[in-house]
């Protein structure tokens, strides 16, 4: 097979030893394996960081790298997205704050984990789960890119509408607040993603002449404050608990969570399957880690526990995100179509060292798409063993005292809420939103439909309206073909599921549903 | 303040925030409505007018707080939302945050987070002086390299950062 | 391990920041602090890719004392970024990098701030359209392709709405009496795949967004929205080079539309501080890494400053404000 050969070459690639001027110091070492260490490291930082993203963190550092070959600086930034993938979850198990939109799901069952005291084993398997998602899409990468380049062209706005439909209806109905508070959460959801300009005419709505209201409401802003923010508010309220202190700490956390992983197979090829569709289609990471939380949710036998701590609900949505994430680069490379917004910051690279992404891409410049590829293979496993070796350290940060960590936190949030935009309004809208947080929690209102329909809004009204455009008005369009049609179909499915299921279990009584 | 006399010696009744929190929603939900009304509902020469999404999300809000609204009302009137002391508690800190988030545009997100962490050490929790001195000026100052001269990410910044030359 | 690798790279992009090089000192204006390049759209865009290439190139060749960084202000179609200009009149160290949405936000939109509030620098290059059609289609021509879409039902995928992409196609129905349904996206990548899955008709692509699938054989140029043909040679797929599309008014279509790539500066910069910016997008211009980037986007590389650029510019207002009176796109509230 072809692709092994070129793989190969691209290990050769990557592995390389060059001459190389560092700082005045001549040198000779395989500088695309360093550039990728310290791609990971930065990443990880990055990703730690709330609202300094993948995206921001790339395109920062995009303009450092114009004097590097396109592969070394493809490498390097590649890396620091991988990095950032890996860091979006360590925040949301330590302290409920996701530090990427992807990493949101995590927060649902790996915080409960790390507040009983298992946030090394939720961090292991958060970052195994990581790192098997995200070779398995590399595998899919390898074997069948020009395959799933072609999938992925038969995706118009009504195609995409119906994943959109799809994702959110895997997901909601699962919660267990009363049904009209989860209906009104969401619906405050669907609302808040409308702000700002509307896409389709370019014409402003909801902004009341005010010129703060102008670029809507991020949906990171309102995870900062929602998650974050209102977190530390219950905090206090309870009389500033932080119960992971007297978490056991060693490497021997990680051989342990470790011995637990191979149960969940089926968990993670789901995840795995759902996290590329999704990362292809192109909706994203944070759709598909919604989705298969969701879903693990649904089939899992430990359903009933989600959110109360379960480890498959931190393999669940970590798998896919990573899926997708890893997945999403491959339109952009063969189709020049970015799955997300770091890959379209990626692309924005390429375009500048004079690589054209496209169909072409593969057969031109053959010896950076293969290294790059195999610094996929490299980057991920350096990445792992990274990340890995940080756990004990990270859960250690969990010993710090509530009075010195929370206004670090609080910091943090400030500067990752003011970073997304950099718009002071954001800061305040931070506040606002940790203050529903505390409110909506006490009150029963679910948040996880509430960021759900923020991040799927915007987009499926979009595709939804495009749709609708191109069809003339006909909501025929949504059932146009075999590949819309099917997915609409299970979309709906997955709706009913949970109102059928929710009512068998209304009928069969309710009490033991909520005992676990 | 809860009207209800017995609960309110521990703390505001949860029936009277219920109530609140749906009022709220119920706000926003006519705001986001009468938004959506101004930039059109209707079908334009480009397909459904700015204003139809929200409309639809508005309308169907409306409909589910006044469903909250009316299961608010019926609920209990004897439950505690939380006491008086945790809420104290609560506001202990919403109140210095607020602070804090006004005096960044004045003086920069890095002296106000020393403040803010100070703060926090020394009347939330009780630490030394130095201790204090060395986390609060430590941690913004990191934070300083980090943003400013790692990533090249301009963060607000005040008179002192000004004076230094940046 | 890990620690002095990070702090290697510390200590590089430290150097890149206050990069002492060896410029003469003389009594000209220069920057004393960070300067900040407002981006008024989203990140990996065609505004953004240049202000981050004039970043890199800027660092690279050590052409300013300062550093400068690039900031993204897209909201309200990019009212935000104009606006936050606008209000920092006296601000020498902010530059904001402009695309279409100068003339059109404040037109579709009423947002409160007009070209003329800005302090002119330099027109660095102007991006061309190009109008694509998929190569599956019979049509090879503009005549073909505008007998094929007469008979209605044409979908024209677009980025944005109500701006360059919709305004060219506006342009074109009136000019060739045809309608089109146009759909926008975001992002000009997503409306060039659109094109090659046979989701839409057509688009007006700008030649970075298309060239590739150009290359691989799905899409077809049929003419360019420029007064003259592409003065890029390179043979790109086949025979075919940027320089054999026709222009399109030399097929009947007469419609011309070049989209701007110039910087301003904020309200009431002096003269000084005026040419040190042009001074410094001059030498950006004369480096390799600027043409390597004019060369693969097929730019027009016209170059203005001071007098001509204002006329320009006020030119082009008028003309915008023309099509998107005629297209029915102005603000109606």
């Amino acid at each position: 097979m072809a692709e092994f050969a070129n793989l190969f070459n691209g290990f050769a690639t990557v592995l390389a030893f060059q001459d190389v001027n560092i700082f005045g110091t001549q040198m000779y070492l395989p500088f695309n394996v360093f550039l990728m260490v310290v791609g990971i490291v930065l990443g990880v930082i990055i990703g730690v960081l709330p609202g300094l993203g993948g995206a921001n963190g790339v395109a920062i550092l995009l303009p450092l790298t114009f004097s590097m070959q396109p592969t070394s600086a493809v490498i390097l930034l590649s890396c620091i997205y991988w990095g950032a993938l890996f860091g979006g979850a360590i925040t949301s198990i330590l302290f409920n704050i996701p530090g990427e939109p992807w990493s949101v799901a995590t927060t649902f069952d790996g915080y409960p984990m790390a507040q009983q005291g298992r946030a090394g084993e939720a961090l292991t398997a958060a970052f195994t789960s990581s790192f098997i998602g995200a070779f398995f899409a590399v595998i899919m990468i390898t074997l069948l890119a020009p395959m799933v380049a072609a999938f992925a062209l038969r995706f118009g706005a009504a195609e995409k509408f119906a994943v959109y439909f799809l994702a959110f209806a895997s997901f909601v109905g699962l919660s267990k607040e009363p049904p009209f508070k989860t209906l009104a959460a969401m619906v405050i959801g669907f609302a808040l993603a409308t702000f700002g300009t509307d896409h389709m005419t370019g014409s402003l709505r909801l902004t009341f002449g005010s010129q703060y209201l102008l670029p809507g409401f991020d949906f990171l802003i309102a995870v900062i404050g929602l998650f974050g923010i209102g977190e530390i508010l219950l905090t206090m309220e309870e009389g500033l608990k932080f119960k992971g202190k007297d978490a056991k700490i060693n490497l021997r956390v990680v051989l342990d969570t470790w011995k637990k992983l191979p149960a969940y197979w089926w968990t993670y090829l789901r995840s795995c399957l759902i996290g590329c569709w999704m990362g292809i289609t192109p909706a994203g990471a944070t759709p598909a880690s919604f989705m298969s939380y969701g879903i693990a949710k649904r089939v899992s036998k430990n359903g009933k526990n989600f959110g109360n701590g379960e480890i498959e609900g931190v393999i669940a949505p970590e798998t896919a995100a990573h899926a997708a994430g890893k997945s999403a680069l491959l339109p952009m490379l063969a189709l020049g179509v970015p799955g997300s917004p770091t890959a379209a910051v990626l692309l924005g690279g390429l375009l500048i060292w004079g690589l054209q992404p496209g169909p072409t891409l593969f057969t031109e410049n053959s010896e950076f798409v293969w290294g790059l590829i195999a610094s996929m293979y490299l980057g991920n496993v350096v990445g792992l063993i990274i990340v890995l070796t940080c756990v004990p350290l990270l859960a250690a940060i969990l010993r710090v005292p509530f009075g010195i960590i929370a206004p670090i936190i609080l910091m943090f949030c400030a500067v990752g809420a003011y970073t997304v935009r950099n718009s002071f309004f954001d800061v305040i809208m931070m506040l606002a939103f940790g203050l529903l947080g505390y409110l909506f929690k006490k009150t029963n209102y679910p948040l996880a439909p509430l960021v759900l329909a923020m991040v799927l809004g915007d987009r499926a009204e979009e595709a939804f309206r495009q749709a609708l455009v191109g069809s003339g008005g006909s909501l025929g369009v949504f059932f146009s073909n075999g590949l819309v049609s099917t997915i609409m179909a299970l979309g709906f499915i997955a709706l009913f599921w949970s109102v059928i299921s929710a009512g068998l279990s209304r009928i069969r009584g309710t009490a033991p549903a909520t005992a676990g | 303040m809860s009207g209800d006399g017995n609960a309110a010696d521990q703390g505001p009744a949860h029936r009277t925030i219920e109530l609140a929190v749906a009022a709220g929603i119920g706000i926003f939900a006519i705001l986001v409505v009468y938004g959506a009304l101004q930039a059109g509902i209707g079908w334009g020469f480009e397909g459904p007018k700015a204003g139809f999404f929200p409309f639809i999300m508005g309308t169907i809000l409306i409909g589910a707080t006044a469903m909250n609204l009316w299961h608010a009302f019926q609920g209990s009137r004897t439950k505690v939302f939380a006491d008086w002391g945790a809420l104290k508690q609560v506001g202990a800190v919403t109140i210095p945050i607020a602070v804090y988030i006004v005096l960044i545009p004045f003086i920069g997100i890095y002296i106000s987070s020393a403040i803010l962490i100070a703060y926090f050490m020394q009347r939330i929790s009780s630490y030394g002086v130095v201790r204090t001195a060395l986390v609060s000026i430590g941690v913004p100052l990191v934070t300083f390299f980090v943003f400013e001269r790692w990533f090249l990410v301009a963060l607000p910044k005040g008179p002192l950062e000004a004076m230094l030359g940046y | 391990m890990i620690q002095s690798k990070r702090n290697s790279l510390f200590v590089a992009a430290a150097a890149l920041g206050v990069a002492l090089s060896g410029t003469p000192a003389s009594a000209q204006w220069e920057p004393q602090r960070t300067v900040e390049i407002i981006v008024p759209a989203g990140t990996g865009g065609g505004a953004d890719q240049m202000a981050r290439a004039i970043q890199g190139i800027v660092a690279k060749h050590n052409l300013m004392k300062q550093s400068m960084i690039v900031v993204n202000k897209a909201g309200g179609a990019g009212s935000e970024g104009f606006l936050d200009v606008k209000g920092s009149a006296g601000n020498p160290h902010k530059l904001i990098i402009t695309l279409s949405n100068l003339f059109t936000t404040p037109l579709g939109t009423n947002q409160p701030f007009s070209y003329k509030d800005f302090t002119p620098v330099a027109m660095l290059a102007l991006d061309e359209f190009v109008l694509w059609v998929n190569a599956e289609k019979p049509y090879k021509n503009v005549k073909e392709f505008l007998e094929a879409a007469k008979k209605g039902g044409f979908k024209m995928a677009g980025t944005g709405s109500r701006q360059e992409d919709q305004i060219i196609t506006a342009a074109i129905e009136k000019a060739a009496g045809v309608k089109f349904t146009y759909v926008p996206y975001r992002g000009g990548g997503e409306v060039a795949v659109q094109l090659v899955g046979n989701h839409a008709d057509a688009t007006v692509n700008n030649p970075i967004e298309a060239v590739a699938h150009w290359k691989g054989g799905k899409l077809r140029p049929l003419c360019v929205f420029d007064g003259k043909t592409l003065p890029y040679n390179e043979k790109i797929a086949g025979d075919a080079a940027w320089s054999s599309i026709p222009t399109c008014k030399s097929q009947g279509l007469d419609v011309e539309y070049l989209m701007l790539r110039g910087f301003f500066m904020t309200p009431g910069a002096t003269p000084e501080q005026v040419k040190f910016y042009v001074d410094l997008f001059q030498k950006v211009r004369a480096t390799p890494e600027w043409k390597d980037l004019m060369n693969n986007g097929a730019f027009n590389t016209t170059f203005m400053t001071g007098k001509e650029y204002v006329e320009w510019v006020s030119k082009e207002h008028t003309r915008h404000l023309n099509l998107m009176k005629e297209a029915g796109f102005l603000s109606t509230n």
